[in-house]
């Protein structure tokens, strides 16, 4: 989107040369086929259903509907409602967030950027149910210790409430912002705070006028992130909002599959979305197409740390009592759900059990499998996903070859597609010969290469763009080839990026829910689906040991490929 | 299910003619030692199941300690996503479920009618079952019995103050203190929306829509609800989760409605295209045993139409409890309207 500040003479000249090519048609429309069998059939079927009825006839009936029937217009408030809320709270909380943990000198920093993508890690449908032990309004945790405090009759908190769904929601996209923003204020050379400083602006005002404006954009994109998670997520609002009474698009859609199936409404629903997410980053686009944010070149200095003083402790308290709302709270009830007779039971010794344990691990048929099908997915979606991003990445970043806008939307137009829309057009799309996926892996891996493609490729673009093509053409000037200079200078400098986008698709397939619930089939069951399942009999127990293990080996794989990388000590997400 | 089988009976009986040799009553399968190898030689069964996941896996956990070698797959979720998931399952070609059994009598009436099950009639129920109990042609059998039951939360109301019918449920003092499963969700609250809008009336649920009632999705989830004091009363939900929740000291107790108590009856089959056969008929035949029964009614709390089986202690025997009436058919016809009607009415 803001493509055209890296045309410098040099890169015009670059394409130039490689306009003669032989090679890069080749190129481009391998790519291009590629996303067009992930991204453009699915799209396609979805166009096709809302524009047909069920005979196939063409039709607008399905829009008539969509705006005159309020079961199906009011989820459609609902969403924008939420949407907008979301997008303003997460990046407001997680921005300064990032600034403290960036730029101060807050002890324990690295501890609480660990603990952030812990966060980043849950689910958000399993901090859903954390949060209804939490905050259901008669029997959540919270409620309870505020009655017994006030002597109250009233619940302090309703989970069950379009704020309730709001801020479950903002507690996991905040993470998002927060690793966006903290990498953009990661890669702000000294040397322009210096200059500021030399210049005889003081410390906060450095920050005012260097810093922020610097990081509007990471901020914007955070937003922007907040927002469609909040329009596309399916798992918080069918856990919050069914008991609460409303639904959100999602769920709606869910519940038009029901039997019989009404594909052509659901398809007529998804498709504002599209059109809604297409304007934002049209206007994203807008906002920030005019300006260059190239900074790591040739010359780069370490950012300085600016220094709390007497704030350095009331700052901490801060940042982990905003951390335990994501994190200590919820996983405090889940652990204590875990071992639990019955939800809600007192917490006294005999109300204690090891039972959902045993269950879990020794009695439940489904637990082997599901995470065995996790892993493999996640897996393979990560590192699949991560070559195809940078790939992508590379053929736009650097306009390599011709067409490559055409490209970058195709890789970026997933975002706009609620999962569970992607699953249903998936599902139309590969469940009959030649190629029926449905029933297999195959197809859940589609499905989480699309989603997840998006979040890859804006990462390791961005770490593309922050490197100059300065750096790759001295290697050239210096006469080493294309391949080598890849090798020597573009790689290495990309190396935190493309170790981040791995992560973040890995998180996002194990986070994933709303295209496997409508894609997984007995043996393709995901561990994401089990738990939807479980909550669906209000199994707290067996739920609370199944999300925790889910963490654990997230955060272990997520560790593992840090530290195996040399990228960071300790787990940590950023990007280049 | 008596009146829905003498419309069976009458409506079809001019097919049964027709197609007698296929459609009469199959000969008794008995579990010998030639039907177990085969089975073994299969490896597993894969089960479709509405009921509590935990009574699954147990069920399933006996089964395998009898017949070593032979696997169950537990796939549980509430009744009408199980529906959904075979349709859009078979609609692909897939034949991945061996048995199922719902809550919603009304998914075998759909089944049958697409021939997408297979005659198999256990011996036990060739033998003891009533025929209100089974189908004429064998395709499927009442596996289980469940009730769809008021209760409340003992901490929070007194015996005395408890709704003890569904009209007590539409006195002011419950608004937003009622929890209540969904039909488009569950099979046993499907069946027993049905009921109650044809005993009492779709006028109560229009009133009971202005409760501010907490919604959720199975019918198992309701007594969990109430046993964690979430919400004081549940209008509907399993009579066999309120007693097992109850077997673990939980503060909840049930009430049978005086206008009668909604009666689910969960049939079981085996599909056609089953990928395990013999597995499969291993697998349904041992789950009508006098054996099989009797650990649903001892892990499950849940009731059987086999006579040889011992009502627990503390269980209410169905013949003292006012039952309203089953009938399949009807649901089978009426189960879309009744979804949006009700959706309507508590906008979810």
């Amino acid at each position: 989107m803001t493509a055209e500040t890296i045309v410098t003479p040099s890169a015009a000249r670059r394409a130039r040369i490689l306009g003669g090519f032989d090679a890069s048609l080749l190129v481009l429309s391998a790519a291009a086929v590629l996303l067009v069998l992930l991204i453009g059939l699915p799209v396609g079927w979805l166009f096709y259903y809302a524009l047909t009825d069920r005979t196939g006839a063409p039709t607008l009936a399905n829009f008539v509907a969509l705006a005159s029937d309020p079961a199906l217009r009011e989820p459609m408030l609902t969403t924008l409602t939420l949407c907008f809320c979301v997008a303003i709270a997460a990046p407001a909380v997680a921005s300064p967030l990032a600034w403290l943990v960036a730029r101060t000198d807050l002890p324990a920093r690295r501890t609480i950027r660990a603990l952030m993508t812990a966060s980043f890690v849950t689910p958000p449908f399993l901090g859903a149910i954390a949060w209804e032990i939490l905050a259901a309004p008669n029997s959540g945790i919270l409620n309870q210790l505020w009655r017994g405090l006030t002597g109250s009759p009233d619940p302090l908190l309703d989970i069950y409430s379009l704020p309730g769904l709001v801020f479950v929601i903002s507690c996991y996209t905040a993470p998002f912002a927060f690793v966006l923003v903290s990498n953009a204020l990661d890669r702000i050379p000294a040397d322009l705070e210096d200059a500021a400083g030399i210049l005889g602006a003081g410390r906060w005002r450095t920050v005012l006028t260097i810093t922020v404006p610097l990081v509007v954009p990471a901020i914007l994109a955070g937003a922007l992130i907040a927002f469609l998670q909040a329009m596309t997520l399916f798992g918080s609002p069918a856990i919050l909002a069914l008991p609460a009474g409303f639904h959100t698009i999602t769920t709606k859609i869910f519940a038009l599959f029901q039997f019989p199936p009404k594909p052509q409404l659901a398809a007529a629903a998804a498709l504002p979305l599209l059109v809604v997410t297409v304007v934002l980053l049209m206007v994203q686009s807008r906002l920030l197409g005019r300006r260059g944010y190239t900074v790591v070149s040739g010359k780069s200095g370490d950012p300085r740390l600016i220094r709390l003083g007497a704030f350095r402790i009331p700052a901490l308290l801060l940042v982990l009592a905003i951390l335990a709302l994501p994190l200590f709270l919820p996983y405090t009830a889940l652990l204590k759900a875990a071992i639990s007779t019955y939800p809600g039971a007192p917490f006294v010794p005999e109300a204690m059990t090891l039972k959902h344990l045993r269950f879990v691990f020794l009695e439940f048929s489904q637990t082997q499998k599901a995470f065995w099908n996790t892993v493999v997915l996640a897996l393979s979606t990560a590192t699949l996903g991560t070559l195809l991003a940078l790939f992508i990445s590379y053929l736009t970043a650097r306009r390599a070859i011709p067409g490559s806008k055409t490209l970058e939307f195709l890789a970026t137009a997933p975002v706009a597609i609620p999962g569970i829309v992607l699953g249903v057009g998936l599902f139309l799309a590969y469940a009959r010969p030649p190629l029926a996926l449905y029933g297999t892996l195959w197809i859940l891996l589609l499905a989480f290469l699309t989603i997840e493609l998006p979040a890859a490729f804006q990462q390791l673009r961005s770490s593309f763009r922050a490197v100059h093509p300065e750096l790759e053409e001295a290697s050239r000037i210096l006469g080493a080839g294309r391949l080598k200079t890849l090798a020597r200078i573009t790689a290495p400098l990309l190396k935190s990026g493309v170790v981040a986008a791995w992560c973040f698709v890995f998180i996002g397939v194990v986070r994933e829910l709303s295209a496997a619930i409508m894609l997984f089939t007995s043996d393709t069951k995901v561990l994401s689906v089990v738990i939807y399942d479980l909550n669906e009999s209000g199994d707290l127990g067996a739920i609370a040991v199944l999300g925790t293990a889910m963490l654990l080996i997230t955060f272990a794989v997520v560790g593992f490929a840090n530290w195996i990388t040399g990228v960071g000590s300790g787990v940590r997400l950023r990007g280049g | 299910m008596k009146i829905r089988l003498r419309n069976l009976l009458l409506g079809l009986g001019a097919m049964l003619a027709l197609a007698a040799p296929a459609a009469a009553q199959p000969a008794p399968t008995t579990i010998t030692p030639a039907l177990i190898e085969a089975a073994k030689k299969e490896g597993k069964v894969v089960w479709y199941t509405a009921v509590d996941v935990k009574v699954a896996e147990q069920l399933a956990k006996a089964f395998e300690a009898k017949f070593p070698g032979v696997k169950v797959q537990v796939e549980r979720s509430g009744a009408e996503r199980v529906f959904q998931r075979i349709g859009q399952e078979y609609a692909s070609n897939i034949a991945a479920v061996d048995v199922v059994d719902s809550s919603d009598a009304a998914h075998f009436v759909y089944w049958k009618r697409e021939g997408w099950l297979q005659p198999v009639v256990p011996e036990d129920v060739a033998k003891h079952y009533a025929p209100a109990y089974k189908d004429p042609g064998g395709l499927f059998a009442a596996w289980r019995i469940n009730l769809s039951v008021i209760a409340y939360n003992t901490q929070q109301v007194k015996p005395e103050e408890a709704p003890k019918s569904f009209a007590d449920l539409l006195d002011p003092k419950w608004a937003g203190k009622i929890v209540k499963a969904h039909p488009g969700y569950s099979g046993t609250i499907l069946t027993s929306t049905f009921q109650i809008s044809r005993d009492i009336g779709w006028s109560f649920f229009e009133k009971l829509a202005q409760q501010r009632i907490m919604q959720v999705q199975s019918s198992v989830d309701p007594p969990n609800k109430v046993a964690s004091g979430e919400r004081a009363v549940m209008a509907d939900g399993n009579e066999y989760n309120v007693a097992l929740l109850k077997a673990q000291k939980a503060p909840i107790e049930l009430v049978y409605p005086a206008e009668g108590t909604p009666l689910v009856i969960g049939p079981a089959g085996v599909m056609k295209r089953a990928p395990n056969q013999n597995a499969a008929k291993l697998f349904y035949t041992w789950l009508f045993t006098v054996e099989g029964q009797q650990y649903l009614i001892d892990i499950g709390s849940l009731r059987s139409a086999h006579p040889g089986i011992k009502v627990p202690a503390g269980q209410k025997p169905l013949s003292e409890i006012k039952l309203m009436k089953d009938d399949a058919e009807a649901v089978d016809k009426q189960a879309e309207e009744i979804k949006a009607r009700y959706t309507r009415l508590f906008k979810t």
